[in-house]
């Protein structure tokens, strides 16, 4: 019978949210769900797996080499499972994006990056341009092999009752040694996945400045730090947290643009946020014309006062 | 050692991209086209490892119509030894670029392969991947930080949230992000220089690459609309407290 096989995202915390939001958009094809668990998962994830409504197994690849699975190793786990399955997916994560394309060709078929909305069993609407057009796209009919959004989708209850089922994986291929992660960004929460993103332009001005100004505010509101193209190439701050076409595409709760023009690239990085706050001394910005909040105002200003606002 | 760099023409980053009036594509008629700016990275670095001693030849490829050629003597301009365009149709999906390029792979015996992550235009992200796939090599993606020694390669690849450290044999397939490297500016000496030399060609309709990946339309996302001004930071706490309900 065929079914649904979705790659969960974990971490030593848990299960994370995109797995429970990509279970409801695995239901869109009204066939059984299974959630593949890769690598040595703590009990409590496979708890969490277990109790994800809707879900029919769980399935287990207790490995040691897929504790950081390659692409190499996970495809081809994916690979002796695919003969019980008529789509494989996988939030659109970094795992996602390195295992999942590997697979699709190694099975000879198409695959659907990023999909906003699914219209089972094979068409599907996915940002291009970053997100500055959507495209409506049919992959052909048999396996259907894509990452979601997973934002777009409600989590999935968790009252559910999933059998777990510990599956063998190939052996290791032995051409890629695993050396080390390194996590970034300190306490601050990874710029892809925060609630809150506090970002600033040009005009902060200094290195020095960028941290000293949006740093506070960031850290009150517990979000992370963002950056224009254009705070980047002038050296204000890290190219990692650079947000917009090129750099990273966020959709968070609360975005607040500080002294952000608003250029194109930088707007569709953007564009999905919730609510948008923008701050320039500037009432002619391209950013007030998002922005769901603005204020004409000088940032240097805003900024500590909005971070004393908050502290009350 | 020889890099294959693979590359794309896409529209320019700056560019401010419109559905064609009947929806069926992308309006690319008099728009300005650049090489895809991550496939300028990895340009940049084969570049590098050359001027570092690791790399012999540079061969920079690109399918598509006769535009791709103009990518190609952007390529050249920057320094590559040679270039190859491949002529192809404009519906390719990543899985039939990946099928092409693994043709392109046996007639030039790379030892490594680079290309950009994602091309700015389709945002897939699945071309070194799968062309991986198809070659049975490893594969690193979205790489920032690249060294070659002897037949092994020690990557830095972003990952969500931070970067992870791979240590993979060679030959394979590895896809630039944009912290790799800043490319070299072209000078204008370089591309006229580049206009006098020879892009090669070679045949690929006999592989086998009908997409599997169709586009029946493309519209504009349903627009923000422009919200509200507020006087002051009280005002916009107020508002973001009782009204948005994000605070």
């Amino acid at each position: 019978m065929s079914a649904v096989l979705l790659i969960a995202e974990f971490d030593t915390s848990g299960l994370k949210n995109a797995t429970r939001q990509s279970v409801r958009a695995a239901q869109s094809w009204n066939l059984p769900v299974d959630v593949l668990v890769l690598g040595p998962a703590n009990a409590a994830v496979l708890e969490q797996a277990q109790k994800l409504a809707g879900v029919r197994r769980v399935l287990h690849a207790n490995a040691a080499h897929l504790a950081h699975p390659s692409a190499e190793d996970a495809a081809k786990l994916l690979q002796s499972l695919a003969a019980d399955y008529s789509v494989v997916m996988a939030p659109h994560t970094s795992q996602g994006k390195n295992i999942l394309p590997r697979f699709a060709a190694l099975q000879d078929v198409g695959m659907v990056s990023e999909a906003l909305e699914i219209n089972a069993p094979n068409s599907y609407v996915r940002p291009i341009y970053a997100g500055n057009l959507l495209a409506t796209v049919d992959n052909k009919p048999g396996l259907q092999v894509l990452t979601v959004r997973a934002s777009r989708w409600k989590a999935v209850e968790t009252d559910g009752n999933a059998e777990v089922a510990q599956i063998a994986a190939p052996a290791a291929d032995s051409r890629v040694r695993w050396i080390s992660v390194d996590h970034a960004g300190g306490e601050r929460p990874e710029l892809s996945s925060a609630r809150v993103v506090v970002s600033g332009g040009r005009s902060l001005g200094s290195a020095e400045k960028f941290e000293a100004t949006l740093g506070p505010l960031a850290t009150q509101l517990g979000a992370a730090l963002g950056a224009t193209r254009a705070a980047v190439d002038a050296g204000y701050a890290p190219n990692d947290i650079q947000v917009g076409q090129t750099g990273t595409i966020v959709a968070p709760e609360l975005y607040i643009a500080m002294g952000v023009s608003g250029a194109i690239q930088h707007l569709a990085g953007i564009k999905d946020s919730r609510v948008i706050v923008a701050v320039n001394i500037d009432p002619d910005a391209m950013i007030f014309q998002v922005a769901d909040y603005g204020l004409v105002a000088d940032l240097f200003d805003v900024a500590p006062e909005l971070t004393a606002a908050l502290q009350k | 050692m020889k890099v294959l760099v693979a590359l794309k023409r896409v529209v320019d980053y700056n560019v401010r991209v419109r559905p064609k009036a009947d929806g069926s594509g992308v309006e690319t008629a008099g728009v300005k086209m650049s090489v895809n700016p991550f496939d300028e990275n990895a340009i940049e670095e084969a570049l590098r490892l050359k001027e570092a001693g690791k790399a012999t030849e540079i061969v920079a490829v690109s399918l598509g119509n006769a535009g791709a050629q103009e990518g190609l003597r952007h390529a050249l301009a920057m320094g590559v030894d040679r270039v190859i365009h491949g002529e192809a149709g404009d519906d390719l999906d990543s899985l039939a670029v990946a099928k092409l390029l693994k043709a392109v792979v046996a007639a030039e015996q790379p030892q490594l392969v680079l290309l950009g992550k994602q091309a700015i235009d389709d945002d897939a992200g699945q071309t070194a991947q799968m062309l991986a796939a198809l070659l049975d090599w490893p594969q690193a993606v979205a790489v920032s930080k690249l060294t070659v020694e002897g037949n092994a390669a020690t990557v830095v690849r972003e990952i969500d949230g931070g970067t992870e450290t791979l240590n993979i044999d060679l030959p394979a397939v590895i896809s630039a992000d944009l912290r790799l490297n800043d490319p070299r500016f072209v000078k204008l000496p370089n591309l006229m220089m580049a206009k006098k030399k020879p892009i090669g060609a070679i045949d690929l309709s006999a592989v086998a690459a009908a997409p599997s990946l169709k586009t029946l339309k493309v519209a504009e996302p349903p627009p923000r609309k422009a919200g509200v001004k507020v006087n002051s930071v009280a005002e916009l706490v107020d508002k973001l407290k009782n009204e948005a309900g994000v605070l």
